[in-house]
């Protein structure tokens, strides 16, 4: 059998490869996901991005994957057609912001059987990273959900908080604030996902 | 309504750890806590599917995907290889994205502030579907080593960023392609950073079978990503 090729950090100079829209060239994906008619609630994710000191991380790349309005992925093995693609990619600014247009998703399917809550899941890369990190995005506003999410439940209780999206307006939308925090005493929830 | 197949657990034995002290970036942006275990859900077994849609007619030939009014400088290379699953299957219709520095060891990007030259015909980006053998094929010019400030008189070999989807969010992969023989590998912090028996998978091969004669040598790189979590039937 094959073996796994390792992984490597991404580096400080991907923009032009990744992002290349900020180069003039065409890229495979923005921060974007939603057109005008996307059905569902259109909703801002921000937030920002810092290391092990506090100190913004000024070169992320950031991915996120999430079901449409109704809790159905693009091209799912389990056969769901999504009424977006679904898919996004950033890189943060030199504050280490970042910013997505999504919807807000549904609920999907857990493997038992029951719904998950309502979440986005992301990709954290950068320079610094050998790694890219899994970590999921929940809804503030989605307590009884939160409640009996079964991926949630794993996660310790004091460190709960930091998969959790606090709801908030920005110029007139509603818009979901999430921090992913490297290192530290606020450590974001990494995870590694088993069979 | 068939459970989505899982995947087998990561394999910690080949990458690197969070923090590798020597790799100084990785010492204030590793994760320090472990990574918490949770079970596979249809959202890691599902993931983004690009099709043709994505990719441009020139976007595998960097020689002339960014070209204005030549060709680029340097040694012309062909690197191709397959991508494969941990179980041996190829893996068809997955996007590879590629991006390196040019033949002096200078990138594109705005913040890369070595004193080399940029090539005004190379931009050293490209990406490609595999094929159904999850083969990939670029044309490219090989990378030149710079200088970086990880330490004192610190160079990064030759090497070619490689991104891979696969067919699910899970098996997302992120890797560099270096090549043999290179002696910086031996003081590259971040080459070093992979667990030793593991390394060797990171260097391409120098294949002369895959060269253009009279044009470009070439290089191979085979690609492995997380399979299944049971080894498939060989007789279905």
């Amino acid at each position: 059998m094959p073996a796994i090729t390792p992984s490597q950090t991404v580096g400080p100079f991907f923009a032009y490869g990744l992002l290349p829209q900020e180069y003039g060239y065409a890229g495979i994906a923005g921060s974007r996901l939603v057109a005008p008619d996307t059905p569902g609630e259109h909703i801002l994710l921000y937030g920002r991005v810092v290391d092990g000191e506090g100190r913004p991380v000024e070169d992320a790349m950031l991915e996120i994957w999430q079901a449409d309005a109704e809790g159905r992925y693009a091209d799912a093995p389990d056969g769901g057609r999504a009424d977006f693609f679904g898919f996004g990619r950033t890189g943060t600014d030199g504050e280490g912001r970042f910013r997505f247009e999504t919807v807000k998703p549904g609920r999907v399917p857990a493997p038992d059987g029951r719904l998950q809550a309502p979440h986005i899941a992301m990709i954290v890369t950068a320079r610094g990273l050998l790694n890219h990190l899994f970590t999921r995005i929940y809804f503030e506003d989605e307590e009884a959900a939160n409640a009996e999410d079964p991926v949630l439940a794993r996660v310790p209780e004091a460190r709960r908080p930091s998969l959790i999206a606090a709801r908030q307006t920005l110029g007139g939308m509603p818009a979901y604030r999430f921090e992913v925090r490297l290192q530290g005493e606020a450590e974001t929830v990494f995870f590694e996902f088993v069979p | 309504m068939t459970p989505p197949p899982r995947f087998a657990p990561r394999d910690d034995s080949a990458h690197p750890p969070m923090i590798h002290p020597d790799y100084r970036s990785s010492r204030s942006r590793g994760p320090v806590r472990p990574l918490l275990l949770v079970p596979q859900t249809l959202t890691e077994l599902s993931g983004p599917v690009f099709g043709e849609g994505a990719i441009g007619e020139l976007d595998s030939d960097l020689t002339r995907n960014a070209a204005r009014n030549g060709e680029p400088i340097g040694e012309r290379i062909v690197v191709s290889g397959r991508v494969l699953d941990e179980a041996g299957r190829p893996v068809a219709g997955t996007l590879v994205e590629i991006w390196q520095a040019n033949a002096a060891g200078r990138y594109v990007h705005r913040r890369d502030r070595h004193p080399a030259p940029l090539d005004p015909n190379f931009l050293g980006a490209g990406r490609c579907l595999t094929d159904a053998e999850g083969r990939f094929r670029f044309l490219t010019i090989r990378p030149g080593p710079y200088p970086w400030q990880n330490h004192d008189n610190a160079w990064r070999p030759s090497h070619i960023h490689f991104s891979l989807f696969g067919p699910a969010f899970l098996t997302r992969l992120v890797t560099q392609m270096y090549f043999p023989g290179d002696p910086l590998l031996a003081h590259d912090p971040i080459f070093q950073s992979v667990p030793a028996p593991a390394r060797e998978r990171l260097i391409a091969r120098f294949a002369l079978d895959l060269a253009v004669p009279g044009f470009a040598t070439a290089y191979s790189f085979d690609i492995v990503l997380r399979g299944p979590a049971e080894t498939p039937m060989e007789n279905r």
